[in-house]
């Protein structure tokens, strides 16, 4: 157990190594290089850009700059941000809470809609109700998320003006309810998105899994129909799947960004399209580093967690 | 299928059989669709009632009507003729960029799939490492970065893309690779280029064939996205995504901005999805 984890750790260094190579070369493969922002400005001279090139190193070698910036990366110094001065790390944990909130939601509602659809769909495939989730998870699948979200505004917010079409409290308010609110629109869009993948999946696993030789068997000694298709079939079908939920919840965190701009959700989301438009590069890479971090960290855990759920997958 | 035997011995046709033709139906109905899609963007010259710049600053913010049949944006241009012309530029991305990330995936996925070996594993951790680094981000980066233009999209999503077709390509030609027929190619003296191309790639075509698919659907979703962050496509020349872009800011006056152009996104991005879905199930 201990060796294996070790060694997908191992595996999972030089990815995140590869993966800074890529997030900084390409801030600054910018025309400008990541003081862009300040050249277009004609209030800054160019002797003060100058002296911030030689004050932030732009003007040592790339190599070295790559290396320094790495190491303080690692250590969790994270830079200022060009926008309000104050340190990065500051700037991204104020919004996580929000991020967290949207995301945690939109995957329990994801879930509650894909186990039952997938499930049932599995037991009669190219059943009426299989044919019916198929079609609506094609088109789930195929949904722009951001014009989604803007149907939802205009029918729920905009027409029958039930629930508010931004934000995540009312100004001044702040009540549960306020709170819900706000959030049953952005979380509908992700969830609806990512239901329609996972029941995919769990339908695929849950075929698979209920035409084997154990499932037959147990169904042959009398097993009740009911505890066949939860004890038997799902536990073994869900392993799998969990592992595509938890890669799948790393990217949401860090992918939210359409719904929660279509929202002015304040999230991480939101807070890299206010860096992208302020040209803000050491929020935006201090983000895209953490988000494919995540994202690693995640495969990592999902690969060990479907390991211990399946012993039939080797701990290799 | 097999057809299965019921208890008395005789052959009874197989019970899913009457619905087997409903999917492939509705596979030849998408791709009706998506043809119909292509031709009316070919054809948007044709087709759209006024050209797409085409201002009447004394019909602004006009609801759909007869004479607009999905009204008129804020300069008074009708919205069916951009959103005719921005289908040409929609499809155009979508489809130029699925050829980019085809292309790299299969050559990346094919070398190491053929090689095997320190190259088999250096290419495929660069594959997993581009990723685990968020899509949609990476390129509103980029893009924002390097003045957002057609080809520039074209080739940004393409290289955002080739991810998974170098996964499948370079699984089958990993398992094709130790097969009798490349053995007995190779035997009778055939050299890497002969056996890649006249061996390998075609039977990896199906699965090469699927995953282009997937990436029409998203390099036509991407695009939208971009060009709705103002990063993609930009205006006067209208796409689906910038179109969606300017929509947002009137929704509340004029909703009918935003129903077309997401309306052709979804009609475009299903009926691929279900092509892909009826090719990969054959």
């Amino acid at each position: 157990m201990l060796r294996f984890l070790a060694r997908r750790l191992l595996q999972a260094a030089p990815l995140l190594l590869v993966i800074s190579v890529i997030v900084f070369l390409l801030i600054h493969s910018v025309p400008g290089g990541p003081l862009a922002i300040y050249l277009s400005n004609p209030n800054v001279r160019p002797q003060d850009i100058e002296r911030l090139r030689r004050a932030l190193g732009l003007d040592r070698p790339l190599w070295e700059q790559y290396w320094s910036w790495l190491i303080a990366f690692a250590q969790g110094d994270w830079g200022y941000s060009f926008s309000d001065g104050r340190p990065v790390g500051m700037r991204i944990v104020e919004r996580v809470p929000a991020t967290l909130e949207l995301v945690a939601t939109a995957i329990t509602v994801a879930l509650a809609l894909a186990l039952p659809a997938g499930i049932v769909a599995a037991l009669r495939p190219r059943g009426w109700f299989d044919r019916t989730t198929t079609a609506l998870a094609i088109a789930g699948i195929s949904l722009p998320a951001f014009w989604f979200g803007l149907l939802l505004q205009i029918v729920f917010a905009l027409g029958l003006g039930w629930l508010p079409s931004s934000g995540r409290t009312t100004f001044g308010g702040g009540g549960l309810v306020d709170h819900l609110q706000h959030l049953a629109l952005p979380a509908t869009v992700l969830a609806v998105v990512q239901a329609a993948a996972w029941s995919r999946y769990l339908r695929g696993s849950m075929i698979e899994t209920l035409a084997q030789p154990f499932v037959v068997a147990a169904r042959a000694r009398g097993v009740p129909s009911r505890a066949v298709i939860l004890r038997h079939a799902l536990r073994n079908a869900l392993g799998p799947v969990l592992a595509i939920v938890m890669v799948d919840a790393a990217l949401l965190v860090s992918g939210a960004v359409v719904t929660e701009s279509v929202f002015a959700w304040p999230g991480l989301g939101s807070l890299f399209t206010e860096a992208l438009a302020r040209r803000d590069y050491a929020v935006l890479m201090a983000l895209l580093m953490l988000a494919s971090t995540a994202i690693v960290a995640f495969n990592v855990v999902a690969d060990t967690a479907h390991a211990l759920l399946d012993p039939r997958v080797a701990l290799r | 299928m097999m057809p299965a035997l019921d208890g008395r011995g005789t052959l009874e046709p197989e019970p899913g059989r009457s619905v087997e033709i409903r999917p492939r139906s509705e596979g030849t109905a998408a791709a009706l669709l998506l043809a119909v899609l292509l031709a009316a963007a070919l054809a948007a010259p044709a087709l759209a009632p006024y050209p797409p710049d085409h201002l009447d600053l004394d019909r602004r913010r006009e609801a759909p009507s007869a004479a607009h049949w999905f009204g008129t944006d804020e300069l008074g241009r009708d919205v069916l003729a951009r959103v005719l012309y921005g289908a040409r530029v929609s499809l155009a991305v979508g489809l130029l960029s699925a050829a980019v990330a085809g292309a790299s995936g299969v050559a990346i996925g094919g070398v190491a799939g053929y090689a095997g070996g320190a190259i088999d594993s250096i290419l495929m951790r660069g594959t997993d490492a581009m990723l685990a680094v968020p899509r949609l981000p990476l390129l509103m980066i980029a893009t924002s970065v390097l003045q957002p233009s057609v080809p520039l999209l074209v080739l940004l999503i393409g290289l955002a893309g080739w991810m998974e077709t170098a996964r499948v390509v370079r699984a089958e030609f990993a398992t094709l690779r130790g097969r009798g027929f490349v053995e007995n190619a190779r035997a009778a003296g055939a050299g890497h280029a002969r056996i890649i191309g006249a061996h390998l790639l075609p039977n990896a075509a199906h699965v090469v064939i699927v995953s282009l698919t997937l990436a029409v659907a998203r390099g036509i979703l991407l695009e939208s996205a971009l060009s709705f962050f103002g990063v993609g496509v930009q205006p006067p020349r209208a796409s689906w995504g910038n179109m969606l872009y300017q929509a947002q800011a009137t929704l509340a006056t004029e909703p009918w901005l935003a129903f077309a152009p997401g309306l052709f996104i979804l009609m475009t991005t299903l009926s691929v999805n279900i092509v892909g879905d009826r090719l990969a199930r054959r």
